[in-house]
Protein backbone atom coordinates (compact mmCIF):
# COMPACT_ATOMS: atom_id res chain seq x y z
CA UNK A 1 0.00 0.00 0.00
CA UNK A 2 2.77 2.40 1.01
CA UNK A 3 4.77 1.45 -2.08
CA UNK A 4 1.74 2.09 -4.30
CA UNK A 5 1.08 5.50 -2.72
CA UNK A 6 4.75 6.37 -3.02
CA UNK A 7 4.75 5.53 -6.74
CA UNK A 8 1.60 7.62 -7.28
CA UNK A 9 3.19 10.54 -5.44
CA UNK A 10 6.37 10.32 -7.50
CA UNK A 11 4.29 10.14 -10.72
CA UNK A 12 2.29 13.20 -9.68
CA UNK A 13 5.44 15.14 -8.92
CA UNK A 14 6.95 14.09 -12.24
CA UNK A 15 3.78 15.01 -14.10
CA UNK A 16 3.86 18.34 -12.34
CA UNK A 17 7.32 19.22 -13.48
CA UNK A 18 7.19 17.62 -16.91
CA UNK A 19 4.40 19.86 -18.12
CA UNK A 20 6.29 22.82 -19.54
CA UNK A 21 3.39 25.25 -19.15
CA UNK A 22 3.05 24.69 -15.40
CA UNK A 23 4.05 28.02 -13.90
CA UNK A 24 6.60 27.99 -11.11
CA UNK A 25 4.36 30.28 -9.09
CA UNK A 26 1.73 27.54 -8.80
CA UNK A 27 1.65 26.00 -5.38
CA UNK A 28 1.23 22.31 -4.60
CA UNK A 29 -0.34 22.83 -1.18
CA UNK A 30 0.02 26.44 -0.11
CA UNK A 31 -1.69 26.05 3.27
CA UNK A 32 0.69 23.27 4.31
CA UNK A 33 3.68 25.17 2.90
CA UNK A 34 2.76 28.30 4.83
CA UNK A 35 2.53 26.16 8.01
CA UNK A 36 5.94 24.64 7.35
CA UNK A 37 7.31 28.11 6.57
CA UNK A 38 6.13 29.30 10.01
CA UNK A 39 7.83 26.29 11.59
CA UNK A 40 11.03 27.04 9.66
CA UNK A 41 10.95 30.69 10.79
CA UNK A 42 10.57 29.52 14.40
CA UNK A 43 13.46 27.09 13.87
CA UNK A 44 15.49 29.98 12.47
CA UNK A 45 14.63 32.24 15.42
CA UNK A 46 15.44 29.62 18.05
CA UNK A 47 18.36 27.74 16.51
CA UNK A 48 19.82 28.97 13.23
CA UNK A 49 19.93 32.72 13.79
CA UNK A 50 21.53 32.52 17.28
CA UNK A 51 24.08 30.06 15.87
CA UNK A 52 24.77 32.40 12.95
CA UNK A 53 25.17 35.38 15.28
CA UNK A 54 27.56 33.40 17.49
CA UNK A 55 29.45 32.27 14.39
CA UNK A 56 29.79 35.92 13.32
CA UNK A 57 31.64 36.63 16.56
CA UNK A 58 34.39 34.17 15.65
CA UNK A 59 37.62 35.67 14.27
CA UNK A 60 37.28 36.49 10.56
CA UNK A 61 39.99 33.99 9.43
CA UNK A 62 38.07 31.17 11.15
CA UNK A 63 34.81 32.21 9.51
CA UNK A 64 36.48 32.52 6.11
CA UNK A 65 38.25 29.20 6.54
CA UNK A 66 35.03 27.43 7.49
CA UNK A 67 33.19 28.99 4.55
CA UNK A 68 36.00 27.94 2.21
CA UNK A 69 35.99 24.41 3.62
CA UNK A 70 32.26 23.78 3.12
CA UNK A 71 32.32 25.51 -0.23
CA UNK A 72 35.25 23.35 -1.39
CA UNK A 73 33.39 20.15 -0.46
CA UNK A 74 30.27 21.31 -2.29
CA UNK A 75 32.43 21.75 -5.42
CA UNK A 76 32.45 17.94 -5.64
CA UNK A 77 28.75 18.02 -6.54
CA UNK A 78 29.38 20.65 -9.21
CA UNK A 79 31.90 18.51 -11.12
CA UNK A 80 29.55 15.70 -12.29
CA UNK A 81 26.70 18.17 -12.83
CA UNK A 82 28.81 20.46 -15.01
CA UNK A 83 29.78 17.39 -17.07
CA UNK A 84 26.14 16.29 -17.30
CA UNK A 85 25.26 19.76 -18.59
CA UNK A 86 28.07 19.66 -21.14
CA UNK A 87 29.87 22.57 -19.44
CA UNK A 88 33.33 21.05 -19.61
CA UNK A 89 35.05 24.37 -18.93
CA UNK A 90 33.10 24.74 -15.67
CA UNK A 91 33.85 21.10 -14.84
CA UNK A 92 37.55 21.84 -15.36
CA UNK A 93 37.38 24.92 -13.13
CA UNK A 94 35.55 22.97 -10.41
CA UNK A 95 37.99 20.05 -10.57
CA UNK A 96 41.04 22.33 -10.60
CA UNK A 97 39.65 24.41 -7.75
CA UNK A 98 38.93 21.32 -5.63
CA UNK A 99 42.38 19.82 -6.22
CA UNK A 100 44.28 23.08 -5.59
CA UNK A 101 42.27 24.04 -2.51
CA UNK A 102 42.34 20.55 -0.99
CA UNK A 103 46.13 20.29 -1.34
CA UNK A 104 47.69 23.78 -1.35
CA UNK A 105 44.69 25.22 0.45
CA UNK A 106 45.07 22.82 3.39
CA UNK A 107 41.91 20.68 3.02
CA UNK A 108 40.03 23.62 1.57
CA UNK A 109 40.38 26.05 4.47
CA UNK A 110 42.25 28.43 2.16
CA UNK A 111 41.21 29.41 -1.34
CA UNK A 112 44.38 29.73 -3.47
CA UNK A 113 42.41 28.49 -6.50
CA UNK A 114 40.57 31.81 -6.72
CA UNK A 115 43.86 33.68 -6.91
CA UNK A 116 44.94 31.67 -9.94
CA UNK A 117 41.62 32.32 -11.67
CA UNK A 118 39.78 29.07 -10.94
CA UNK A 119 36.18 29.97 -10.20
CA UNK A 120 33.87 26.98 -9.79
CA UNK A 121 30.20 27.51 -10.62
CA UNK A 122 27.85 25.82 -8.15
CA UNK A 123 25.75 23.17 -9.87
CA UNK A 124 23.35 20.50 -8.62
CA UNK A 125 20.99 17.93 -10.12
CA UNK A 126 18.02 20.34 -9.92
CA UNK A 127 19.97 22.76 -12.13
CA UNK A 128 20.98 19.93 -14.46
CA UNK A 129 17.33 18.91 -14.86
CA UNK A 130 16.49 22.57 -15.49
CA UNK A 131 19.24 22.78 -18.12
CA UNK A 132 17.69 19.70 -19.80
CA UNK A 133 14.43 21.64 -20.12
CA UNK A 134 12.45 20.30 -17.17
CA UNK A 135 10.22 22.97 -15.71
CA UNK A 136 10.22 23.59 -11.96
CA UNK A 137 6.80 22.07 -11.34
CA UNK A 138 4.90 23.27 -8.35
CA UNK A 139 6.35 25.16 -5.43
CA UNK A 140 6.36 24.08 -1.81
CA UNK A 141 8.35 24.48 1.38
CA UNK A 142 10.30 21.64 2.98
CA UNK A 143 10.80 21.41 6.74
CA UNK A 144 14.20 22.88 7.76
CA UNK A 145 15.46 22.83 4.13
CA UNK A 146 13.15 25.66 3.06
CA UNK A 147 11.74 26.64 -0.36
CA UNK A 148 11.75 24.06 -3.14
CA UNK A 149 9.96 22.88 -6.25
CA UNK A 150 9.04 19.42 -7.51
CA UNK A 151 12.09 19.41 -9.78
CA UNK A 152 14.47 20.67 -7.13
CA UNK A 153 13.24 18.17 -4.54
CA UNK A 154 13.86 15.29 -6.95
CA UNK A 155 17.23 16.91 -7.60
CA UNK A 156 17.96 17.13 -3.90
CA UNK A 157 17.45 13.37 -3.51
CA UNK A 158 19.44 12.65 -6.68
CA UNK A 159 22.27 14.86 -5.40
CA UNK A 160 23.07 12.25 -2.77
CA UNK A 161 23.65 9.68 -5.56
CA UNK A 162 25.77 12.00 -7.73
CA UNK A 163 27.81 13.73 -5.03
CA UNK A 164 31.07 11.86 -4.29
CA UNK A 165 31.07 13.33 -0.77
CA UNK A 166 27.64 11.79 -0.10
CA UNK A 167 28.98 8.43 -1.34
CA UNK A 168 31.81 8.31 1.15
CA UNK A 169 29.73 9.66 4.04
CA UNK A 170 26.03 8.74 3.83
CA UNK A 171 26.73 5.45 1.98
CA UNK A 172 30.01 4.87 3.82
CA UNK A 173 31.79 3.80 0.64
CA UNK A 174 35.52 4.11 0.29
CA UNK A 175 36.96 6.47 -2.31
CA UNK A 176 40.73 6.92 -2.67
CA UNK A 177 41.11 5.39 0.79
CA UNK A 178 38.71 7.93 2.34
CA UNK A 179 35.45 7.16 4.05
CA UNK A 180 33.15 8.74 6.61
CA UNK A 181 29.63 8.50 7.96
CA UNK A 182 26.28 10.32 7.84
CA UNK A 183 27.28 12.56 10.72
CA UNK A 184 30.16 13.96 8.63
CA UNK A 185 27.75 14.72 5.79
CA UNK A 186 25.14 16.45 7.92
CA UNK A 187 27.79 18.32 9.94
CA UNK A 188 29.29 19.81 6.77
CA UNK A 189 25.86 20.67 5.33
CA UNK A 190 24.75 22.15 8.67
CA UNK A 191 27.92 24.24 8.97
CA UNK A 192 27.39 25.44 5.38
CA UNK A 193 23.87 26.54 6.34
CA UNK A 194 25.14 28.45 9.40
CA UNK A 195 27.84 30.09 7.27
CA UNK A 196 25.25 31.14 4.67
CA UNK A 197 22.87 32.44 7.34
CA UNK A 198 25.65 34.41 9.03
CA UNK A 199 26.57 36.08 5.73
CA UNK A 200 22.96 37.14 5.29
CA UNK A 201 21.98 38.35 8.77
CA UNK A 202 21.26 41.89 7.56
CA UNK A 203 19.52 40.76 4.38
CA UNK A 204 17.18 38.47 6.32
CA UNK A 205 16.45 41.17 8.91
CA UNK A 206 15.72 43.73 6.21
CA UNK A 207 13.47 41.33 4.32
CA UNK A 208 11.60 40.42 7.49
CA UNK A 209 11.16 44.08 8.43
CA UNK A 210 10.02 45.26 5.00
CA UNK A 211 7.83 42.45 3.70
CA UNK A 212 4.10 42.49 3.97
CA UNK A 213 3.99 38.80 3.01
CA UNK A 214 7.34 37.26 3.92
CA UNK A 215 6.35 33.83 2.59
CA UNK A 216 5.85 35.27 -0.91
CA UNK A 217 9.07 37.28 -0.77
CA UNK A 218 11.07 34.13 0.01
CA UNK A 219 9.25 32.27 -2.74
CA UNK A 220 10.00 34.97 -5.31
CA UNK A 221 13.65 35.21 -4.31
CA UNK A 222 14.07 31.43 -4.37
CA UNK A 223 12.48 31.04 -7.82
CA UNK A 224 14.45 33.95 -9.32
CA UNK A 225 17.68 32.56 -7.88
CA UNK A 226 17.06 29.06 -9.27
CA UNK A 227 16.13 30.50 -12.67
CA UNK A 228 19.40 32.47 -12.74
CA UNK A 229 21.43 29.47 -11.63
CA UNK A 230 19.94 27.26 -14.32
CA UNK A 231 20.66 29.90 -16.96
CA UNK A 232 24.09 30.56 -15.43
CA UNK A 233 23.15 34.21 -15.50
CA UNK A 234 22.74 37.11 -13.11
CA UNK A 235 20.30 39.00 -15.28
CA UNK A 236 16.70 39.30 -14.26
CA UNK A 237 14.01 38.59 -16.84
CA UNK A 238 12.50 41.65 -18.48
CA UNK A 239 8.75 41.77 -17.92
CA UNK A 240 8.31 45.53 -17.78
CA UNK A 241 6.98 45.65 -21.34
CA UNK A 242 5.82 49.05 -22.48
CA UNK A 243 4.89 50.46 -19.12
CA UNK A 244 4.99 54.19 -19.81
CA UNK A 245 3.91 57.05 -17.63
CA UNK B 1 11.10 94.96 -5.25
CA UNK B 2 8.78 92.21 -3.97
CA UNK B 3 8.99 90.52 -7.40
CA UNK B 4 12.76 90.70 -7.31
CA UNK B 5 12.91 89.09 -3.85
CA UNK B 6 10.53 86.33 -4.96
CA UNK B 7 12.65 85.78 -8.08
CA UNK B 8 15.89 85.69 -6.10
CA UNK B 9 14.50 83.31 -3.47
CA UNK B 10 13.05 81.03 -6.17
CA UNK B 11 16.34 81.04 -8.06
CA UNK B 12 18.28 80.12 -4.95
CA UNK B 13 15.86 77.26 -4.16
CA UNK B 14 15.98 75.94 -7.73
CA UNK B 15 19.76 76.27 -7.99
CA UNK B 16 20.20 74.63 -4.61
CA UNK B 17 17.87 71.80 -5.57
CA UNK B 18 19.56 71.19 -8.91
CA UNK B 19 22.96 71.35 -7.26
CA UNK B 20 21.91 68.77 -4.71
CA UNK B 21 19.75 66.47 -6.77
CA UNK B 22 20.33 67.37 -10.43
CA UNK B 23 22.30 64.49 -11.78
CA UNK B 24 23.69 63.83 -15.24
CA UNK B 25 21.33 62.67 -17.99
CA UNK B 26 23.80 59.99 -19.05
CA UNK B 27 22.57 56.79 -17.30
CA UNK B 28 26.04 55.66 -16.17
CA UNK B 29 26.98 59.11 -14.86
CA UNK B 30 23.52 59.47 -13.32
CA UNK B 31 23.96 56.32 -11.22
CA UNK B 32 27.56 57.19 -10.36
CA UNK B 33 26.69 60.70 -9.18
CA UNK B 34 23.55 59.67 -7.33
CA UNK B 35 25.16 56.79 -5.45
CA UNK B 36 28.31 58.84 -4.78
CA UNK B 37 26.25 61.55 -3.12
CA UNK B 38 24.12 59.03 -1.23
CA UNK B 39 27.24 57.31 0.17
CA UNK B 40 28.65 60.67 1.28
CA UNK B 41 25.44 61.71 2.99
CA UNK B 42 24.64 58.38 4.62
CA UNK B 43 28.13 57.97 6.01
CA UNK B 44 28.26 61.59 7.26
CA UNK B 45 28.37 61.34 11.04
CA UNK B 46 27.35 65.01 11.41
CA UNK B 47 23.91 64.33 9.94
CA UNK B 48 21.13 63.09 12.19
CA UNK B 49 19.01 60.05 11.33
CA UNK B 50 16.11 62.37 10.50
CA UNK B 51 18.24 64.47 8.13
CA UNK B 52 19.40 61.33 6.36
CA UNK B 53 15.80 60.15 6.07
CA UNK B 54 14.75 63.47 4.51
CA UNK B 55 17.65 63.25 2.07
CA UNK B 56 16.80 59.68 1.02
CA UNK B 57 13.12 60.55 0.54
CA UNK B 58 13.91 63.62 -1.57
CA UNK B 59 16.37 61.75 -3.76
CA UNK B 60 13.91 58.88 -4.20
CA UNK B 61 11.02 61.16 -5.10
CA UNK B 62 13.20 62.95 -7.67
CA UNK B 63 14.99 60.00 -9.21
CA UNK B 64 12.93 56.83 -8.79
CA UNK B 65 9.96 56.24 -11.05
CA UNK B 66 7.71 55.43 -8.09
CA UNK B 67 4.53 55.83 -10.13
CA UNK B 68 5.62 53.27 -12.73
CA UNK B 69 6.90 50.98 -9.99
CA UNK B 70 3.51 51.09 -8.28
CA UNK B 71 1.78 50.13 -11.53
CA UNK B 72 4.29 47.38 -12.33
CA UNK B 73 3.95 45.81 -8.89
CA UNK B 74 0.17 45.72 -9.30
CA UNK B 75 0.52 43.39 -12.30
CA UNK B 76 -2.44 42.92 -14.62
CA UNK B 77 -4.80 44.46 -12.08
CA UNK B 78 -3.55 47.90 -13.07
CA UNK B 79 -5.55 47.55 -16.30
CA UNK B 80 -8.86 46.71 -14.65
CA UNK B 81 -8.77 48.50 -11.28
CA UNK B 82 -11.16 51.41 -10.78
CA UNK B 83 -9.49 54.77 -11.24
CA UNK B 84 -10.13 56.16 -7.75
CA UNK B 85 -8.86 52.95 -6.13
CA UNK B 86 -5.80 53.03 -8.37
CA UNK B 87 -5.03 56.60 -7.32
CA UNK B 88 -5.44 55.65 -3.66
CA UNK B 89 -3.18 52.63 -4.21
CA UNK B 90 -0.48 54.75 -5.87
CA UNK B 91 -0.49 57.29 -3.09
CA UNK B 92 -0.27 54.56 -0.42
CA UNK B 93 2.41 52.73 -2.40
CA UNK B 94 4.56 55.87 -2.45
CA UNK B 95 4.42 56.12 1.35
CA UNK B 96 5.12 52.40 1.65
CA UNK B 97 8.06 52.63 -0.76
CA UNK B 98 9.66 55.58 1.02
CA UNK B 99 9.30 54.00 4.44
CA UNK B 100 10.69 50.72 3.21
CA UNK B 101 13.61 52.47 1.49
CA UNK B 102 14.59 54.59 4.47
CA UNK B 103 14.36 51.52 6.70
CA UNK B 104 16.66 49.56 4.39
CA UNK B 105 19.22 52.36 4.30
CA UNK B 106 19.07 53.15 8.03
CA UNK B 107 21.86 50.74 8.91
CA UNK B 108 24.06 51.68 5.99
CA UNK B 109 27.74 50.89 6.44
CA UNK B 110 30.32 52.36 4.09
CA UNK B 111 31.07 50.51 0.90
CA UNK B 112 33.09 51.08 -2.24
CA UNK B 113 30.83 51.60 -5.24
CA UNK B 114 31.85 51.26 -8.86
CA UNK B 115 29.91 51.47 -12.11
CA UNK B 116 31.36 48.78 -14.36
CA UNK B 117 29.41 49.04 -17.62
CA UNK B 118 26.04 49.74 -19.15
CA UNK B 119 23.86 48.36 -21.92
CA UNK B 120 21.18 50.24 -23.81
CA UNK B 121 18.32 47.76 -24.09
CA UNK B 122 15.92 50.02 -25.99
CA UNK B 123 15.02 53.68 -26.41
CA UNK B 124 13.32 53.47 -23.01
CA UNK B 125 15.76 51.37 -21.00
CA UNK B 126 19.42 51.21 -20.14
CA UNK B 127 20.84 48.70 -17.70
CA UNK B 128 23.74 50.11 -15.71
CA UNK B 129 25.98 47.47 -14.14
CA UNK B 130 27.75 48.20 -10.89
CA UNK B 131 29.45 46.48 -8.00
CA UNK B 132 29.61 47.22 -4.32
CA UNK B 133 32.54 46.12 -2.15
CA UNK B 134 31.53 46.32 1.52
CA UNK B 135 34.23 47.74 3.78
CA UNK B 136 33.85 44.83 6.24
CA UNK B 137 35.40 42.45 3.70
CA UNK B 138 32.13 40.69 2.80
CA UNK B 139 31.91 39.39 -0.76
CA UNK B 140 31.40 41.90 -3.57
CA UNK B 141 27.77 42.47 -4.59
CA UNK B 142 26.72 42.93 -8.21
CA UNK B 143 23.93 45.46 -8.67
CA UNK B 144 22.24 46.28 -11.98
CA UNK B 145 20.13 49.41 -12.31
CA UNK B 146 17.18 49.48 -14.68
CA UNK B 147 17.12 53.08 -15.86
CA UNK B 148 14.09 54.43 -17.70
CA UNK B 149 15.29 56.80 -20.40
CA UNK B 150 12.11 57.66 -22.27
CA UNK B 151 12.87 61.28 -21.40
CA UNK B 152 16.59 61.37 -22.21
CA UNK B 153 17.07 64.52 -20.12
CA UNK B 154 15.66 62.97 -16.97
CA UNK B 155 16.63 59.35 -16.38
CA UNK B 156 14.67 57.54 -13.68
CA UNK B 157 15.41 54.38 -11.69
CA UNK B 158 12.81 51.68 -12.11
CA UNK B 159 14.44 48.63 -10.60
CA UNK B 160 17.50 47.35 -8.79
CA UNK B 161 18.69 43.86 -9.62
CA UNK B 162 20.88 42.62 -6.78
CA UNK B 163 22.88 39.51 -7.73
CA UNK B 164 20.24 38.72 -10.33
CA UNK B 165 17.31 39.22 -7.96
CA UNK B 166 14.95 41.96 -9.07
CA UNK B 167 13.55 43.98 -6.19
CA UNK B 168 10.59 45.12 -8.30
CA UNK B 169 9.75 41.58 -9.35
CA UNK B 170 9.97 40.35 -5.75
CA UNK B 171 7.61 43.13 -4.72
CA UNK B 172 5.25 42.37 -7.61
CA UNK B 173 5.09 38.67 -6.70
CA UNK B 174 4.54 39.50 -3.05
CA UNK B 175 1.60 41.74 -3.97
CA UNK B 176 0.27 39.13 -6.43
CA UNK B 177 0.13 36.58 -3.63
CA UNK B 178 -1.83 38.96 -1.37
CA UNK B 179 -4.21 39.83 -4.21
CA UNK B 180 -4.79 36.23 -5.31
CA UNK B 181 -5.68 35.11 -1.79
CA UNK B 182 -8.13 38.04 -1.47
CA UNK B 183 -10.11 37.79 -4.72
CA UNK B 184 -7.92 40.41 -6.39
CA UNK B 185 -9.33 43.05 -4.07
CA UNK B 186 -7.05 46.08 -4.32
CA UNK B 187 -8.55 47.50 -1.10
CA UNK B 188 -7.04 44.63 0.91
CA UNK B 189 -3.63 45.39 -0.58
CA UNK B 190 -4.02 49.09 0.22
CA UNK B 191 -4.95 48.19 3.82
CA UNK B 192 -1.85 45.99 4.14
CA UNK B 193 0.36 48.80 2.83
CA UNK B 194 -1.28 51.28 5.22
CA UNK B 195 -0.66 48.88 8.13
CA UNK B 196 3.02 48.81 7.19
CA UNK B 197 3.22 52.60 6.86
CA UNK B 198 1.50 53.18 10.20
CA UNK B 199 3.51 50.63 12.19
Amino acid sequence: MFKKNFIILICLIFLGFNVPKVKAAEECFEGVSRGIFKFNMAFDDIILEPLAKGYNKLPTPIQQGTGNFTSNISTLLSIPNSILQGNFKDAGHATGSFLVNTTLGILGFLNPAERIGLKPVKEDVGQTLGAYGFGPGCYFVLPILGPSTARDTIGLIADTFVDPFAHITIREQELFGLSGNSLDYYSVKGTGAVDFRSNNINNFDSLEKNSIDLYSSFKSIYLQDRENKINNSKNSQDDWGNLDN
Amino acid sequence: MKKLIVFLVSSIIILNASFLYGYSSNPEEFVKELVGEAINKLSDKNLTKEEKKIFVEKVALENVDIKALSLYTLGELRKSAEKDKLIKYQSTFEKYFLKSLTSRLADYSSSKFEVTSSEKKSASYTIVNSKVSPSDGSPEIKIDWRIYTKNPDKPLIRDLIVEGLSLARTQKEEFASILSSNNNDIIVLIQKLEEFVNN
